[in-house]
């Protein structure tokens, strides 16, 4: 299915589509997608570290994947993850405040979430909406999981989503690399650090 | 990938884990003259399977049954009986939820007892594989095929694919396991035959060899936890999370069976490549399409050839997935034809009634000849359909025996 459908910042409808839905196809290995447009990696990571660093709360979502040293893998991702954080908040001007916010897991959680420590993919738009995220990154968490906070962040708030999948990559993510790794992340900080002073910080 | 790396290793059963792409691709293939259910056991020996579930119900038993024996034979972790075919669905979803490669086979009254379950499978993201094949289910009882039941499984969020032949379905067992178990897929398999017409006739099969076998299921790849009971989708067999009244839950449920859509979606791109094509397409430049499913694609294939003979030029259109529906391949191949005849084996005609919600000029379709019950659909009838419809006389067969 040919597409004109892009994925972009919502708030876009009381039940935005899935994005697959709409024609909107999953990059191949060595791409990425922007907007639902395939696009080279390299050009992704680029564009999600000047979204980072012109973001006023860019932020960081880790999932049950990388949160829990279950393999080296996940291990080595946590430790990337971590430095991906630390360098935005090197690389970013005072007025920004970069986050770094748990999915510790799916449960759902009744009456509601606590939005200051952790992110739930059943409301995850409360926890953009308490802490004025206008950027943000999924990385270790379930792809089902994750379509589905990606999708409802869309519907219900003006986020620009961001995902690092280890698997086939999201359409339901503004922008979305495929086949993460702990060098990828690392690669995506550099490009953070990179770019450092070169992309025009919000406005107060 | 973790089931690359172990390519070369061996299985319990001493097989070869073998890359999958060569394996169907590459690999010398030996022909072999074979029924329709012996073809289900031949392809399930080579999937490396960890469970199989069976209840007896015609026409399927004989193929659940021949499964037994490469359970005997060590080709299959664990087998046995369920107390229904509700039970046997149930617990398909057990192993598949604890990170076990599943099979199972089923047939017309067997489905529609066990239809809670698809639903749910497909929410859960369990891509098991489901051999349907297809017979009567309406009351006064019937084992003939008809292939009523397919309509009930096409918005149950299961993909489904309708076999041809034994070569398809051959084929289509091992290469189902790849699709289904891709990660941005991930959903259970329905796959489809016509009862009887395909598991009881002998056919000559092109199999793989039998000492090479699929790579085994990774669960790691899961798009959901594999059977943590305090999250979705485990959850929800116990506390549906949904449940509770309030917006968020019910925008979380209607994002959840979106998703489940989207990952048929998904499913187009790695189907494409496995299957060379949601539909096979044959003359499409001809006024005159017959487009179907199964085995009437076989029978089309008859009426073709002769029309063919008194110099009426028809083409062919083979539907291989029903979900993913080939909607833009169909308007394609159909782009010229004055005349779509769909030869159904059901009474309700559900495959006419998804290519007209499909094509510009639905009027086109002529939905027809339909047989059910377990009738034959002789290729005669078919080719005096399409004569009618050119407005040329056609010898009645109505009286054909008498």
């Amino acid at each position: 299915m040919s597409s004109v459908y892009q994925v972009l910042p919502g708030p876009e409808h009381f039940l935005p589509p899935a994005a697959a839905s709409m024609g909107v196809c999953l990059p191949d290995s060595g791409q990425a997608h922007i907007h639902g447009k395939i696009v080279n990696e390299e050009e992704a990571m680029e564009v999600a570290a000047r979204q980072f660093l012109a973001a006023r709360v860019p932020t960081i979502f880790p999932g049950p994947l990388v949160l829990w040293a279950w393999n080296e893998k996940a291990a080595k991702k946590a430790t990337a993850i971590r430095h991906l954080y630390e360098t935005i908040k090197e690389c970013v001007t005072p007025s920004q405040e970069a986050m770094l916010i748990p999915m510790p897991d799916y449960r759902p959680k009744y009456p509601k979430i606590n939005p200051e420590i952790e992110i739930n993919p059943n409301h995850p738009n409360l926890t953009i909406w308490h802490n004025k995220i206008d950027t943000c990154m999924f990385v270790g968490v379930h792809c089902h999981q994750a379509n589905l906070s990606l999708k409802i962040i869309r519907g219900g708030t003006c986020c620009y989503t961001i995902a690092m999948c280890a698997q086939a990559g999201h359409e339901d993510a503004m922008l979305s690399f495929r086949d993460a790794t702990a060098d990828k992340i690392m690669r995506l900080a550099d490009c953070v650090k990179r770019l450092k002073g070169s992309v025009k910080p919000p406005e107060d | 990938m973790a089931t690359q790396s172990l390519v070369g290793t061996t299985n319990r059963a001493g097989q070869t884990v073998t890359d999958p792409w060569e394996l169907m691709h590459a690999t010398e293939r030996t022909p072999s003259f074979f029924t329709g259910s012996e073809v289900i056991k031949e392809a399930v020996r080579r999937a490396n399977c960890d469970v199989m579930i069976a209840y007896p119900i015609t026409p399927q038993s004989e193929a659940a049954a021949l499964i037994g024996e490469l359970f005997a034979e060590g080709f299959i972790g664990d087998y046995f009986r369920g107390e229904s075919e509700f039970a046997v669905m149930s617990q398909c979803a057990g192993a598949a939820f604890g990170g076990a490669r599943v099979f199972t086979t089923t047939a017309g009254p067997g489905t529609m007892r066990a239809m809670e379950n698809f639903p749910m499978w497909a929410g859960a993201r369990l891509p098991i594989q489901m051999i349907v094949t297809c017979r009567g289910i309406n009351s006064p009882l019937s084992i003939q095929p008809d292939t009523l039941e397919i309509s009930y499984l096409l918005n149950t969020g299961m993909l489904v694919w309708h076999a041809e032949t034994a070569q398809d379905f051959y084929d289509w067992i091992l290469k189902g396991y790849m699709v289904a178990e891709e990660p941005d897929v991930h959903l259970p398999l329905a796959l489809c035959c016509d009862g009887f017409f395909v598991t009881h006739t002998k056919d000559v099969v092109n199999l793989t060899p039998a000492d090479m076998c699929l790579p085994p299921y990774d669960p790691y790849r899961s798009p959901v936890p594999c059977m943590d009971m305090e999250c979705p989708p485990v959850r929800m067999m116990r506390d549906p999370f949904v449940m509770k009244s309030n917006y968020i839950s019910y925008a979380t449920h209607a994002s959840w069976q979106q998703e489940v859509w989207a990952a048929i979606e998904r499913s187009r791109k790695h189907s494409i490549r496995w299957l060379d094509g949601l539909i096979e397409v044959d003359n499409a430049d001809a006024d005159i399409l017959i487009v179907s499913s199964g085995t009437a694609v076989s029978q089309g294939r008859e009426a073709k050839c002769m029309l063919e003979d008194e110099g009426i030029d028809v083409g062919i259109v083979k539907v291989k997935t029903l979900r993913p529906w080939p909607a833009e391949e169909i308007r394609e191949a159909t782009r010229k034809a004055r005349h779509i005849i769909v030869p159904e084996f059901n009474v309700t005609g559900w495959m006419a009634k998804e290519i007209r919600a499909t094509i510009p000029n639905p009027d086109r379709v002529y939905a027809g000849p339909h047989v059910c019950g377990g009738m034959t659909m002789p290729p005669e009838i078919i080719a005096a359909d399409i004569k009618a419809r050119l407005g040329l006389r056609a010898e009645s067969l109505a009286g054909r025996g008498s």
